[in-house]
């Protein structure tokens, strides 16, 4: 394998990371006015107050190593979609300080809260419509993006950028199940039913639409051999939704979580299935966009020592916090 | 034509609001990591309730600028595509990497360790909490290695090769681009800037503490260890400021030019502008007071050495003097005011009235924020200097930028400067309000708010009812 496609893999982690580990930080953030104000409130910030701040690192993870390992997707992307970044990383403003400042000030908690809310819906949705964005196609001419600013704005990326709300919410209310006790964990229950069922409503449509958009998605999904592989991907999705709801209904404290995961793990799948080997759907592939051997070298070397590491001690952090957050915080 | 030129004006105005905004936060919680330290340090070693107690009302200012450093942080790492597409794809195999390394060794670090530091005390024991203490304090470290090696780069690039698809790419050694000609210096020096930031501010909570009550022992040891840095520190920055300019003078000498104020070469000694007001459109300093040969004697250690000025450099090529030559005489000013609260301190110390002298606590309080303007203006005088280059003499800034309409690119800066004024506005009111509490024994963590000991909203106890409350021997370990 060469060390582009390594690159790719390695780019395609962290954004899993990412939404593995800030969709149900924002998750929490979409469903936070449903909870009482007090202790549900308090208990679902609570659980994710020592973690936020690392699971947003794999955001900049994304974003330096795309800089890092494909500039040249980099400059296309991110000048293609400049309304909804600057609207994400606001939004990811708004919320970042909430977690302090709703402490800080408790004459104004309300209106924290509300920035905490607001900011974690406005950052999932731009998400999923970069996401989008990416998706249906963006013109290029001479190394640079060629659209006009608005070019990102249609139905197809409303649609991804609700999906998107729509799964971190569920990710946000199953992982407060596992974390949460008494009336906070009841109301995560109450959620997670409509969240799942939107995510995966969402996520057909999506899946549905795709193939229909400009590109070679038909191609890639729905002609031989690419189909026998690819079929098994709806097909895990449904093995997956059965165990969630059975999951839900049997009220099992940390498998909707992770079943949840999976589903967005089958949803990264299915990604990987329509772009490989593009960046930039039909436009730049990963090799066109690659840096030299000596940087992705330079790189590797880095990446193989420091990841591990990561994993290890921000997985003691999260086994410092284990178990139930309970009332007072983390006394 | 017209367009693009309000598009890169406006590109270049978002980032230097971005990034000076970003910067105030860093500038404060490197130092302040490393304070942070020291006292859980000195209370492991001495069990001196003291240390846990200044621990613990640092700690809680500190969580509250790192949470805005991360905010304002995260925007930055996607500055570079948004407004500068066209520099992220010519620099980016150079830069990228390095940026990469600053999130894998210190981003993931700092935040890794972050939680358990604010909120682990009770979960570790104490040895592992000072270890995470640590951990934060050498990841704000390494963080500023990183990206002062980018920006150093930027400005004295070395180790590159320039590929046929115009793409700077890494020559024979990484060695050569990471340690360029600037970075020591530039890293040295604005280390020294965040510690002295830190013991500013530091000092002057203490000297508002110690103007409202002088026997607060709290008080008194904050504003005595600050003293020590100013002291001690002060003294080495003007030492390491003068030598990052002997450097700047060898590799960009039109910045120093620029700084001094030379529009004009001198082939006998060069004078030193102390005050004037650059006039670019005459290419003369007007109402100059200066100092005959003192700039050659500083620059060339030789008072009759020649000097080249602005005449040497073609037009075009030229940086702003008005804003470096103004920014630099600002911040070399408020070294020279650093260095004199330390040798008063010292000299109060020597008389045993470190405590006692209102002056210089008033002094101190004034004092508070000298080192953010320094820190700014310093950052405006190194790199406005730099223009018109982004990559200095090799990519100019006018090819740096976005293919981005002018109207998308003044929405955005709009929104940034309402959402940052807003937001950090309000972080720095909170950060004020706790300063404004006076630091006690028995002081509460980041996990106690002034709503009582557990962090919930609630029925917020009256002044002596929380003085009980907060008493908590335990909570120290």
């Amino acid at each position: 394998m060469d060390l582009t496609v390594i690159w790719a893999f390695i780019i395609a982690f962290a954004v899993f990371a990412y939404v593995v580990m800030d969709g149900f930080d924002l998750g929490i953030g979409i469903l936070f006015p449903a909870f009482e104000v007090g202790d549900a409130r308090d208990q679902a910030m609570n659980s994710i107050a020592p973690v936020w701040d690392g699971n947003e690192t794999w955001l900049v993870l994304g974003g330096g190593g795309l800089l890092a390992a494909f500039p040249l997707a980099y400059a296309i992307i991110l000048p293609a979609t400049y309304p909804l970044i600057i609207v994400m990383l606001l939004g990811l403003v708004f919320r970042g300080v909430a977690f302090e400042f709703r402490w800080r000030d408790p004459d104004h908690r309300a209106f924290w809260d509300f920035a905490f809310t607001g900011g974690s819906i406005a950052a999932a949705f731009s998400q999923g419509m970069i996401l989008g964005a990416l998706l249906q196609g963006v013109e290029v001419a001479d190394r640079a993006y060629a659209g006009s600013w608005f070019d990102w704005f249609t139905p197809y990326t409303l649609l991804t950028g609700i999906g998107t709300v729509a799964g971190y919410a569920l990710l946000g209310a199953t992982w407060l199940i596992w974390k949460t006790e008494d009336s906070a964990q009841d109301m995560a229950y109450r959620l997670s039913k409509p969240a799942a069922v939107a995510t995966l409503a969402l996520m057909a449509a999506v899946s549905l639409y795709t193939p229909f958009l400009d590109g070679q998605y038909w191609t890639r999904w729905f002609e031989m051999p690419n189909i026998i592989f690819a079929a098994q991907v709806p097909l895990l999705v449904l093995i997956l939704t059965y165990f969630l709801f059975r999951g839900l209904y049997k009220k099992q404290e940390a498998a909707p979580f992770l079943i949840s995961l999976g589903l967005f793990f089958l949803g990264m799948a299915g990604l990987g299935i329509s772009m490989f080997p593009y960046i930039v759907p039909d436009q730049i592939t990963i090799w066109d966009a690659a840096v030299p051997e000596s940087s992705q070298i330079f790189m590797l070397v880095g990446v193989a020592i420091t990841v591990p590491l990561i994993l290890i001690y921000t997985g003691w952090a999260y086994w410092v916090f284990r178990g139930k957050v309970g009332r007072d915080g983390y006394h | 034509m017209f367009e693009q030129f309000d598009a890169i004006l406006l590109a270049r105005i978002q980032f230097a609001f971005t990034i000076s905004f970003h910067f105030i936060f860093p500038a404060f919680s490197i130092g302040l990591a490393s304070y942070l330290a020291v006292l859980e340090g000195l209370w492991l070693k001495t069990g001196k309730q003291i240390y846990m107690d200044l621990f613990k009302y640092w700690i809680k200012i500190f969580a509250v600028t790192f949470a805005m450093g991360v905010v304002s942080g995260i925007v930055m790492s996607y500055q570079f595509g948004t407004n500068w597409a066209v520099f992220s794809d010519k620099a980016g195999p150079v830069i990228g990497p390095l940026m990469a390394y600053e999130v894998l060794t210190a981003f993931f670090l700092e935040a890794g360790f972050l939680g358990v530091m604010l909120f682990g005390m009770n979960k570790v024991g104490k040895k592992l909490h000072f270890t995470a203490t640590l951990m934060v304090a050498i990841g704000t470290f390494i963080s500023a290695f990183w990206i002062l090696s980018v920006n150093s780069w930027m400005q004295t690039p070395t180790g590159h090769e320039i590929a046929a698809n115009g793409q700077f790419v890494p020559g024979d050694s990484w060695w050569d681009i990471v340690f360029n000609p600037s970075f020591p210096y530039r890293l040295f020096h604005t280390l020294m800037a965040t510690y002295l930031t830190t013991a500013f501010v530091v000092g002057g909570v203490g000297a508002w503490h110690l103007l409202k009550d002088k026997t607060n022992l709290h008080a008194r040891k904050m504003f005595s260890m600050a003293m020590w840095m100013a002291a001690l520190v002060a003294p080495v920055q003007i030492f390491a400021g003068d030598l990052h300019g002997l450097n700047t003078l060898e590799h960009q000498p039109a910045k120093v030019m620029a700084m001094e104020g030379h529009y004009d070469s001198h082939s006998d000694g060069a004078p030193l502008i102390l005050f004037g007001i650059p006039n670019s459109d005459e290419k003369r300093v007007d109402y100059k007071i200066e100092i005959p040969k003192l700039s050659s004697l500083i620059l060339k250690h030789d008072l009759n050495a020649p000097l080249d000025g602005l005449d040497t450099i073609p037009d075009a090529d030229e940086p702003p003097v008005g804003m470096v030559f103004w920014s630099f005489r600002i911040m070399v000013g408020i070294g020279f005011a650093m260095l004199g609260m330390g040798l008063w301190s010292l000299f109060a110390r020597s008389r045993k009235k470190l405590y006692d002298w209102r002056l210089l606590h008033k002094a101190a309080l004034i004092m508070a924020p000298s080192g953010f303007v320094a820190v700014i203006a310093g950052w405006i005088t190194t790199e406005v200097g730099r223009q018109p280059f982004t990559i200095y003499g090799l990519l100019r800034t006018s090819e740096s930028v976005s293919p981005l309409a002018a109207p998308a690119v003044a929405a955005s800066l709009i929104a940034f400067i309402i959402v940052y004024f807003f937001v950090f506005g309000a972080g720095t009111w909170y950060i004020m309000r706790l300063m404004s509490k006076s630091p006690h024994v028995g002081e509460k963590g980041v996990k106690s708010t002034e709503t009582g000991p557990v962090r919930t909203a609630g029925i917020a106890p009256g002044p002596a009812q929380k003085d009980a409350l907060s008493f908590d021997p335990k909570q120290a370990g």
